[in-house]
């Protein structure tokens, strides 16, 4: 520290006058957080649900899609998903749906917001061209304010950047 | 509900000094220069200011912590005092002061009018050259004690360094609690030093991204509450709230023009990129700014309004680029490795603070307006966020560790020596840094 030029200073005068859409993917699921999930009344394959509930939507047909490290693109997995996704969802013309998108924590906020809205109007996009009404469907992006897995490696990263649809009237 | 803090504070600073002749005119030869990196704290004494109840050590206790926290100042050990001051309006015993190496000296005292408002002088003495540097005295509401604290840390810090202060301040963010899938958030608002905390939302509904206005008590931020999320304003002193524009999809990322009267923000397009728009918030028009097939967002106003920085995608990765208040002339300014996002531009004009992404870590930065000089100020699992000190010397941003339940505030000063953690009820994230008070 110095002790540096003079300054002069005179007096100074101063006047201060939701819940998460049941989890169909199974396999993804991570036991730290099911019962959050909502996931209580027997999700996963072998349970017996009404054809064209939203339970059956969920369950026999998967209601989300997962995404690449900062990636919009629809893979190969996802693209399937969301083929029977279609055609569940031109068999049961009553339903609107909400398509949710989601990103990890592994970006900043407000870029994951706009992220995962591209996640979600992709989704969208990809039903829309198998058939699904495009009014059907409305878009909401949650960034990274909603993941479903929490730990902080790829395993549960990997699982936060999807693509949820979202039965209307379902419960979100 | 909530009530502006200056309405209900009456400060007037008078100079004292005519009291001692022999000091005047002050002539003070002890000057921090800020901009070098201060290696060396200055040693300083903070005395207990003298008053009839404990309002006076409490003052002083403040303005100690103010002064440490800063980074550019040592307070002393007060058992090492070996002067007790009993009469402020006297000059101190100097010598007994440079002894133990108090370059600088607090005095003051506390006294209450007949009106019932504290009165607080105080005097601020170069112990070497043996001179008063500044007298002044508030006035103010007994409940206002700490923002009395806080303006004398101010003139403290403006007189040693040449550069106004930033104690006089609030800091509003969003308060977390819950799990993490179930996250509960709520704006909270609270002084630069973490207290006077409040909530201003009832965590219904998601809020993100608070920002200050610059020029009146309200803040604009990002709130889920009417099913598509969307921009608001919040008159800090009414509770009242307002959504911003009347748009068709989302619109995030908002924040406030130089002069209070615009907001810029992104607006969700129906293809799923992202713009950004600004709003004239009397005439409610508002004005494109980009039109990329591209996530464009972030966007932040140089403080002379003329330019306006902000994230894009458009070259593949996220970087920082820099156009014209009116759109034109996008061009990059960064070009280091990672993703490069939340630019905030210095309020005193010459930096971009920003979050890097880079070999899988958080880094929290600045840069020249042009992108040279880049600086990492500290890397972490997860830091973003940052929000510039009013004087653009200190900034703050939010950090979690890896493995965290949630994350915390902290600030770190532009030679990234000076890292300090603002102490907030709950997990805490977004901070954004108010004006100085008036």
């Amino acid at each position: 520290m110095r002790r540096i030029a003079a300054i002069t200073r005179s007096p100074l005068i101063v006047a201060f006058v939701a819940g998460l859409a049941l989890a169909g993917c199974a396999s993804k699921q991570t036991p730290n957080n099911a019962a959050d999930l909502g996931l209580g009344g027997g999700a996963g394959s072998g349970i017996a649900a009404t054809p064209g509930s939203s339970q059956d939507f969920t369950v026999n047909v998967g209601d989300r899609i997962f995404f690449d490290t900062d990636s919009t693109v629809i893979r190969a997995d996802a693209q399937q998903t969301l083929q029977r996704q279609a055609q569940w969802l031109n068999q049961y013309r009553q339903y609107g749906i909400t398509m949710e998108g989601h990103a990890d924590e592994r970006g900043t906020r407000e870029y994951n917001l706009a992220l995962s809205a591209r996640r979600a109007a992709a989704a969208r996009d990809y039903l829309v061209s198998q058939g699904v009404q495009s009014n059907r469907v409305r878009t909401i992006s949650y960034g990274k304010e909603r993941p479903v897995a929490v730990c902080d490696d790829i395993s549960c990263w990997s699982q936060n950047r999807r693509a949820v649809t979202v039965i209307d009237g379902a419960g979100s | 509900m909530m009530r502006l803090l200056k309405t209900c504070i009456a400060i007037s600073a008078v100079a004292l000094g005519a009291a001692i002749a022999a000091t005047m005119p002050a002539r003070a030869q002890l000057q921090i220069d800020v901009t070098q990196g201060v290696v060396e704290p200055m040693p300083v004494a903070v005395t207990d200011f003298l008053s009839s109840d404990n309002v006076g050590a409490e003052i002083s206790q403040v303005i100690e912590a103010n002064l440490r926290r800063s980074g550019l100042f040592a307070p002393i050990a007060r058992n090492a005092f070996i002067e007790r001051i009993s009469n402020p309006d006297v000059a101190p015993r100097f010598n007994d002061w440079t002894v133990i190496n108090a370059q600088a000296l607090v005095t003051g005292r506390v006294s209450q009018e007949a009106d019932g408002r504290l009165r607080a002088e105080y005097r601020l003495w170069d112990t070497f050259s043996g001179s008063q540097v500044v007298g002044e005295q508030y006035f103010a509401n007994r409940q206002n004690w700490r923002r009395i604290a806080h303006i004398i840390s101010d003139s403290i810090y403006e007189n040693l360094t040449g550069e106004s202060g930033y104690f006089d301040t609030r800091i509003v963010y969003v308060d977390e609690s819950g799990p993490k899938n179930q996250r509960v958030k709520r704006l909270a608002i609270m002084d630069q030093d973490g207290a006077n905390q409040r909530t201003l939302t009832d965590g219904n509904s998601i809020v993100l991204t608070p920002r200050f206005s610059p020029t009146r008590q309200e803040i604009t931020y990002m709130s889920y509450e009417g099913g598509t999320p969307q921009v608001y304003l919040l008159q800090i002193e009414t509770g009242q709230r307002e959504l911003v524009g009347n748009f068709p999809g989302m619109t995030f990322a908002p924040r406030f023009s130089p002069e209070g009267q615009r907001i810029v923000m992104s607006l969700l397009r129906d293809d799923g990129n992202s713009n950004i728009y600004s709003m004239d918030l009397r005439s409610r028009s508002t004005t494109r700014l980009t039109s990329s097939n591209a996530i464009d967002t972030s966007p932040t106003y140089s403080p002379d309004g003329q330019r306006v920085a902000f994230t894009s995608d458009r070259g593949g990765r996220p970087h920082i680029y820099v156009m014209g208040a009116d759109g034109s002339n996008p061009n990059r300014i960064s070009f280091g490795d990672g993703s490069y996002s939340t630019p905030v531009w210095s309020p005193r004009g010459d930096l971009i603070a920003f979050t890097k992404q880079s070999g899988g870590q958080f880094q929290i930065g600045v840069m020249r307006t042009d992108g040279s000089g880049e600086r990492i100020l500290t890397t972490g699992y997860l830091q973003e966020g940052p929000t510039w000190a009013p004087n653009g010397r200190v900034i703050m941003f939010f950090r979690e560790a890896s493995g965290a339940a949630g994350p915390s505030l902290h600030s770190i000063d532009l030679t990234g020596r000076n890292e300090q953690r603002i102490p907030t009820p709950n997990f805490g994230s977004d901070p954004a840094w108010s004006p100085l008070l008036e």
